[in-house]
């Protein structure tokens, strides 16, 4: 029992990194119906800023983290108006290929720059740190992530529940057409939310790093899928769903590694996607609409 | 105050308005009947500024506004109320009136206007809290009325806001909107219900295939042989 638990302990910070990244994809899904395959290396170019931050500039984790979701909150906006904009009223396939091409940008433009090599997070970030609660094992850096995580989301669900930016994403989202009948510019909503999603991502990013401790160029791709496979799982859109989605991710594939053999943790994700798929597409929270991902 | 001089408006190969023009004046309730498919909704998108004219004008208040961006529309005091009501399903029913406040900044005339909009619909009121989404057909059409309300329109654009409403429904909604207009609201009605519509306007025009047809005082257009015939059921 005691096992089980610290596997769910273990599970909670890969979990909530997971729905982090889920969030972004399930944000830029339900404005614009595109799947942002480029969110995962949007996610590695964060790490890569937490990282120069700490290492170049010397300054603490938490400015790290500001840091990096600043940068690629730019980054977001940035890759929308050059990549996705103008291709808003074609079909798409030509966006999702286009968001397959600009995740091969990212990844080999930061592999040329900075090599393929990984690059450790250097320890004094973070003294490790093991507290003894209850008989279960955890460490300040796992309080951390999990925390952190915490935090953003609660302050992403202000956002989008109090704030009038907030409503108008939601507007958005629902009747784009309505929406510009009320005054909302669809071009900044779509903006704000694409600088959302690259803020989370990009702390996420920060956040593997020092649960992995050591980052690289292509370091966006499995945990980019596993989170999509946790925005499908929790129903792409639906933004509690996403969170949700993330943290089964996150404690399944601890409790595959715990229990079973790590070789497998990867498999079982797109075991579950492949699952959700023949079983119910719309995902853990989604209503039946007949509509094809 | 609102004048259109001869747009074509497009849709792809699609001529949907040739050399349409109108004109509202201040102060008026204008209606613009014809059947289904004639153009109407396609007139209101265009002034709003969802569609843009290939050729021509809309002007309102002095000012070109065909080239102008949908929100600065809004801004200048044009609000719709669009077909099929269209209100925020999944969020709430005071949500939904924020919506409509979007552009305004001044907070406290925002919550004295949406207490005006719940003494207008109090149903509304009561469903404050619920799902746009869970309420009746009537009630959407009210949240859609209350919603374009709360920009404070000079120029208020309704699309068939009698559209699938039982009878004692749609008599309601005209009342109000004979009594938004007694307050000070220019109206432009989009209908097919004739009928009602003729009953309440001042100015009319017909539309056809996208041109307009015939034109005059709601008055005459109720006695004209043709209305009688195409649109009032004999
Ligand atoms: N999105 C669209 N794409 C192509 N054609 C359209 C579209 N919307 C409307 N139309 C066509 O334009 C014409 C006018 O439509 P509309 O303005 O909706 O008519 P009404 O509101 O009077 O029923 C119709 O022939 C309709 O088929
Ligand atoms: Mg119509």
């Amino acid at each position: 029992m005691l096992e089980f638990m610290q596997q769910i302990v273990n599970g909670l910070s890969l979990g909530a990194i997971y729905a982090l990244i889920a969030l972004g994809y399930t944000m830029v899904y339900g404005i614009i119906k595109l799947i942002n395959f480029a969110h995962g290396d949007i996610m590695m170019v964060g790490a890569f800023v937490g990282f120069f931050s700490v290492t170049m500039l010397g300054v603490n984790i938490f400015v790290a983290l500001l840091a990096a979701m600043a940068f690629c909150a730019l980054l977001g906006v940035a890759i929308e108006k050059v990549a996705y904009k103008p291709l808003r009223q074609s079909t798409r396939i030509a966006a999702l290929i286009t968001a397959i091409g600009v995740s091969l940008f990212l990844e080999y433009v930061m592999v040329y720059f900075f090599t393929p090599n990984q690059r450790v997070f250097p320890a004094e970030t973070f003294s490790l740190h093991n507290y003894h609660i209850a008989g279960l094992v955890i460490s300040n850096k796992d309080m951390f992530v999990f925390g952190s995580a915490i935090i953003l989301m609660i302050i992403l669900q202000y956002i989008i529940k109090r704030t009038r930016t907030g409503k108008a994403m939601r507007a958005v989202s629902i009747d784009q057409e309505a929406a510009v009948l009320m005054g909302i510019s669809v071009d900044k909503t779509i903006s704000i939310t694409f600088a959302i999603g690259s803020a989370l991502a990009a702390a996420a990013g920060v956040l593997i790093g020092i649960y992995y401790n050591t980052i690289n160029p292509l370091m966006g791709i499995i945990p980019g899928l596993k989170a999509f496979v946790a925005a499908v799982l929790g129903g792409i859109g639906i933004i509690p769903g996403a969170m949700v989605g993330g943290f089964v991710m996150g404690m399944l594939e601890t409790m595959v590694s715990g229990y079973g053999s790590s070789l497998y943790r990867d498999a079982v994700a797109f075991g579950v996607l492949i699952l959700i798929l023949l079983i119910k597409p719309s995902g853990l929270f989604g209503k039946n609409t007949g509509e094809k991902v | 105050m609102l004048t259109i001089n001869e747009i074509d408006v497009y849709y792809g190969a699609i001529h949907a308005l040739k050399k349409m023009s109108l004109a509202v004046e201040e102060g008026t309730i204008v209606t613009l009947i014809g059947a289904n498919g004639a153009g109407k909704t396609t007139t209101l998108k265009t002034i709003s500024g969802i569609l843009r004219p290939k050729n021509g004008t809309v002007v309102y208040k002095g000012k070109d506004i065909s080239k102008t961006a949908p929100e600065k529309i809004v801004s200048l005091g044009i609000s719709q109320v669009p077909e099929g009501r269209r209100v925020f399903q999944t969020m709430s029913v005071m949500e939904n009136l924020e919506m409509g406040a979007y552009l305004r900044k001044d907070k406290k005339e925002i919550a004295a206007d949406m207490e005006n909009v719940f003494v207008r619909f109090p149903r509304l009121k009561e469903r404050r809290k619920q799902m746009a989404g869970t309420l009746s057909g009537g009630e959407q059409q009210m949240l859609a009325i209350g919603r374009a309300l709360m920009a404070r329109p000079e120029l208020l654009l309704m699309d068939e806001p009698s559209m699938g409403l039982a009878p004692l429904l749609v008599k309601e909604i005209f009342e109000i909107i004979k009594d938004i207009n007694a307050r000070g609201t220019t109206i432009l009605l989009v209908e097919q219900n004739a009928n009602m519509a003729l009953s309440i306007a001042d100015q009319a025009f017909v539309i056809e295939t996208g041109e307009i047809v015939l034109k005059g005082s709601a008055q005459q257009l109720m006695k004209s042989e043709e209305v009688k015939k195409a649109y009032l059921g004999g």
